[in-house]
Parts: structure tokens; sequence; C-alpha cells
């Protein structure tokens, strides 16, 4: 160890959610040795990562990335940032890496910059199944080969090394696509020889800004600062209005994930079974306890998407009394009709989906809602229909307004519209729709075989 | 009897990845959490009961440090997917909310 402690800061959980600026001035006055922030989730679901876009506003990232990268080139730190774009596929990382380019040229500022990618070809992934390196991430089975040829976009989860290699590498700003979270802002630590359970706790917690702190949310997003020593960490959030504590901390390590016991990282896992966090002053929690057991095995986590159709939608409701009561009959005759419709034009079922979501019944839980009685004098329906092609979604949802407002129902008397529909036009095309169909673990030959390094001068 | 929504500090769901779901229950004390527990009330039973799962597909776990308890499920479908209805998971904690602690 060179230093005797790093101090790491996480301006937000997300670039591009924000922060007080006056925040990151405060917590940069702790002399940091990294700033870093992650950059994406699959939590907005698989159409990101298909259509390569970003889940968050061009203007908002930049606004972040331009305060971290000032502060990272002002006192010639690092600044690393993690599944960037969102869904850290190369259009991603791409769209990330013209924000900081356009910044610098803006500011007149200079550094050595290494991209990380981490989109992989369905080839590769192909034959890493054929060779038996592929194995399915629980609650899902075998990988599909079908589904690796259906693919359009796979990205890989990096792991520390890659951030290592680029650290040693001498890059001052470090953007990389799909990363393990923890990851971003662990490999610093590991690199400096702390213990790596410390920092990949520091990671943990790092990557999902001020979650660790309360009052949650109380002042928008925001972010941390870590502080890894020898043989403890320190948290604490940026924002003085926030305090960590040891239940709050605690209760981080719930985070979207199966277990807060034990977290599985490309090189081994962490075990957090002997965690211990305490109080050391109003805002501050000392973490001591995390331990990591390295694998033999390496493995690297594969996310996946294919493209299953367009959608077209029409947000509708009824205040009819007699149709609330009579709704699931009577949306069973208006798919009935719409499918002899569609049939008529020559259209095979295969070709497309028709979905009724009924707000106000089992919307939300779907067929794992337990509430059984309607209670309520009004609901809404969602029509929804994805098709081979957007043209043909737009014709099928088209057939099922329309059928919807006019069907009839036993003791109707409300023959002008049974539903009715709060926008005009009503019918919104939504575009290609997207699934996940991968989320799987391959053993690479090496920690940086998936994801090559790319040294760029800015 | 005290309801879960009466003593927890947070009843929450969130997706653990795009294809599983996962509930967690956090009480504000070492007391209230141990009065839970001994209870017995949170069990894969109640989980398979509350989400129509097979009790072998709920993975339960206590963590006393957050007084806490996390129950993992399957999704019905994949994150996003035509028929999902929670992109991120975050609203199918509802059925806990009701349950009673004696």
């Amino acid at each position: 160890m060179s230093e005797q402690e790093l101090r790491i800061i996480a301006p937000t959980a997300i670039v591009g959610y924000g922060f007080q600026e006056s925040s990151l001035e405060r917590v940069l006055q702790k002399d940091p040795h990294l700033i870093a922030c992650d950059g994406g989730s699959t939590d907005p679901g698989p159409n990101y990562l298909g259509m390569g876009k970003a889940f968050v506003g061009r203007d908002a990232a930049k606004r972040d990335l331009s305060l971290m990268l000032h502060a990272a080139v002002d006192r010639k730190i690092p600044m690393i940032v993690g599944t960037s774009g969102g869904a850290g596929g190369d259009a991603h990382l791409q769209w990330t890496r013209e924000i900081v380019e356009e910044i610098a040229r803006e500011n007149n500022l200079h550094f050595k910059m290494a991209l990380i990618h981490a989109e992989q070809s369905k080839e590769y992934v192909a034959k890493k199944l054929e060779d038996g390196r592929v194995e399915p991430i629980w609650p899902l089975g075998a990988l599909d080969p079908g589904a690796v040829a259906r693919s359009t976009n796979i990205v890989g989860m990096a792991g520390a090394e890659p951030y290592i290699e680029a650290l040693g590498g001498g890059a001052q700003v470090i953007l990389c696509g799909r990363s393990d979270d923890a990851a971003i802002f662990a490999a610093m630590p590991i690199k400096e020889e702390f213990d790596p359970a410390l920092g990949w706790v520091a990671g943990k917690l790092l990557e999902c800004g001020a979650a660790c702190a309360v009052p949650r949310q109380k002042y928008g997003s925001e972010g941390i600062t870590v502080t890894v020593r020898e043989d403890h960490i320190l948290v604490e959030p940026n924002h003085p209005g926030l305090t960590c504590t040891p239940l709050s901390v605690s209760t981080f390590f719930l985070h979207e994930n199966e277990t807060p016991l034990y977290h599985t990282e490309p090189s081994g896992v962490l075990d957090l079974t002997a965690l211990d966090c305490q109080a050391v002053d109003e805002r501050t929690v000392k973490i001591t306890g995390a331990q990591f057991h390295p694998r033999e095995k390496y493995t690297i986590r594969l996310e996946g998407v294919e493209l299953v159709g367009y959608r077209c939608i029409c947000v509708s409701y009824t205040r009819d009394p007699v149709l609330v009561q009579s709704i699931d009959g009577y949306l069973d005759a208006v798919r009935k009709l719409v499918v002899s419709r569609v049939d008529g034009m020559g259209v095979p079922a295969e070709d497309y989906k028709l979905v009724f979501r009924v707000i106000g019944k089992n919307a939300v839980m779907g067929e794992r809602e337990p509430v059984k009685e309607i209670l309520t004098h009004e609901l809404g329906i969602i029509m929804e229909a994805v098709a081979s092609t957007q043209e043909l979604a737009n014709e099928i949802l088209g057939l099922a307004r329309q059928a919807g407002k006019n069907l009839h129902y036993e003791g109707k008397l409300c023959d002008e519209g049974c539903i009715t529909y709060p926008y005009s036009p009503s019918d919104i095309p939504a575009g290609p729709v997207y699934e996940y169909n991968m989320l799987h673990a391959v053993e690479p030959d090496s920690p940086l075989e998936m994801f090559p390094v790319e040294y760029v001068t800015v | 009897m005290a309801r879960i929504r009466d003593l927890a500090v947070i009843c929450r769901s969130k997706n653990a990845n795009p294809f599983s779901l996962t509930l967690d229950m956090v009480f504000p004390d070492q007391q209230t959490f141990e009065r839970v527990r001994t209870s017995g009330v949170i069990s894969k039973q109640l989980i398979s009961r509350l989400y129509s799962v097979p009790e072998s597909d709920v993975l339960l776990v206590e963590f006393p440090p957050a007084n806490a308890f996390k129950a993992t499920i399957p999704r019905l479908h994949g994150s996003g997917a035509v028929e999902d209805s929670d992109v991120y998971g975050a609203q199918q904690h509802g059925p806990l909310m009701d349950v009673e602690i004696p």
C-alpha cells in the first residue's frame, strides 16, 4: 500500500441523476483519490440495450460528467464511469465518449482516456457455449443457442481487472461499457493492495450514490464518500443534510440482490456473514467483518436482448358501473373480434400479440395478484399490440381500439362509447420491443479477454 | 397482533436481476426483529402462498445487521417482456404489508 487510505467519491447514483454542486465541492476538500460513478443499470429494462439509447437525458449526463471531469482534471486524479450510457453497449460507450470529448473541447481540458469495450459478439458467446463454458444464473436454465443467434446485443459485465489495467496504463479518465457496479470503485483499492473485501464493500456502497444514507432521497439524488483503510472502511454522505447510520448502511446491503450475505463477483465471492457496522459520529459509519473468497473459476455475467416486435398502445378508461363489473368478459369479446378481423387480413397468429392491461384489476401483479374482488368506480385499460412490423401493430391496435369503444355487452346503456380515451390521437406507436434472453455466466480465458482497453488522447 | 406495515421501516420489492424479484422487510430494532422472527410468520410457506410460487423456488434469508428478512423468487416474466407488468419489480410488495404478526 503506497497510501494509508483511499478516499473515493461517488457524486450520485447514476450519471445524469444529478446532485447538488455544493455537495461535491464540500467533499472535494477531503482531497479524494478517485471520483467515479455508475452510469447505468438493467432496471429500466431491455429496450435500452437493444435500442442503444440512454435512459437519462444528454444534458443531464453532460452536466454531471462536466462537474466530475473538472474535479478530476483539476486535482490530477482519475475519473471512472462504469456501465456508460445506461446499458453499457458500444453505442452507449460512444455516446458517453462524445459527451466527455465535447466537455473537454469546450473547456480546453486535456487527458488520457481509456475506453473499455464490453459488447460481445454472438460468435464469441456461441463458441463459449459450444465449449461448455456458459452456465445459467438462477432462476434461468441452460442458454439456448437459438437465443444467442437471435440476440441483437450482448454485453459482459466487466470485473475490476480491466479498470486496473486502464489505471496502470495511465488513463486519467476511464469509461467502461457494461460493468459489475461495484468493480468501478473496487478496482483502485484492489490495485493499491488494500484488502479486496474492503474494496468490494466500498464498491457496493458507492455504486448507488447516497442510497445508504437517510432520509433517502430527501434532497433528490446525492452521493457518498468512502474511505478505505487497512482493516475497515468509513462511509459518509456528501450532502450535509444526510446521515449514514449503522441501520441505513446495513439495510443497503439488501439492495437489488438475492441475498445480502454473499455477493458473487467475477473473481470470487464477497461474504458479509460477519458484517459489522458501527457509528463513528452522527453521520459516518465504520464497516468491518467483510471477507472475500477468491474463486479459481473467473466468470463474467452476460446480458443479452432480442427484438420481439414493434408496439402500439392506447390508453383508455371506463366509468360505466356495469362494464366495471363485467370487464373480463367484455375484453374477451373484444379480443375474439379483433383476432377474427386480423385473421381475415391473412396475418398469422404468431405474428402479433394483443395485450389488455386493466388498471384497477391485477395490472401490477398479474396472475400473482391475491386480491380478487374489484372495489372501484372506474378502470383504466391500456390496449397494446406487439407485431412483426410497426405498421401491423398500428393496424391491429386500431381494430382493438374501435372494437373496445363500441362492442355490445349485457346491460349496456351507453351506446355511444363504453370506454373512452384521454388523448387524440389515441394510438401511440411505441417502436421496437426487446426482451432479455440471457443472464448467464461465461468463463473467459482471461479477465481482459472480453474487455479490450482502447486508449485515446483527448 | 400487528401488521407488517405497522412494524416495519421498509417493506419493498425490486428486481434482484432481470429474471428474479426480491422482497425486503426491515424492522426498526433488534427487539422487533426478534418478535417477528420468533413468530415464525415470515417463512417460505408465506411467500409461496402470497405469490403463488412453489416453496422450492423461494430463497429466504435473515440479515440481523439490518434487522431484515429478504425473500427472492423467480419473476413470472423477464423484466420488460411483453407479458411483464412491472419492469422494475418495484410494486410487488403489497401483499406483505397486511400480513399479521402476533
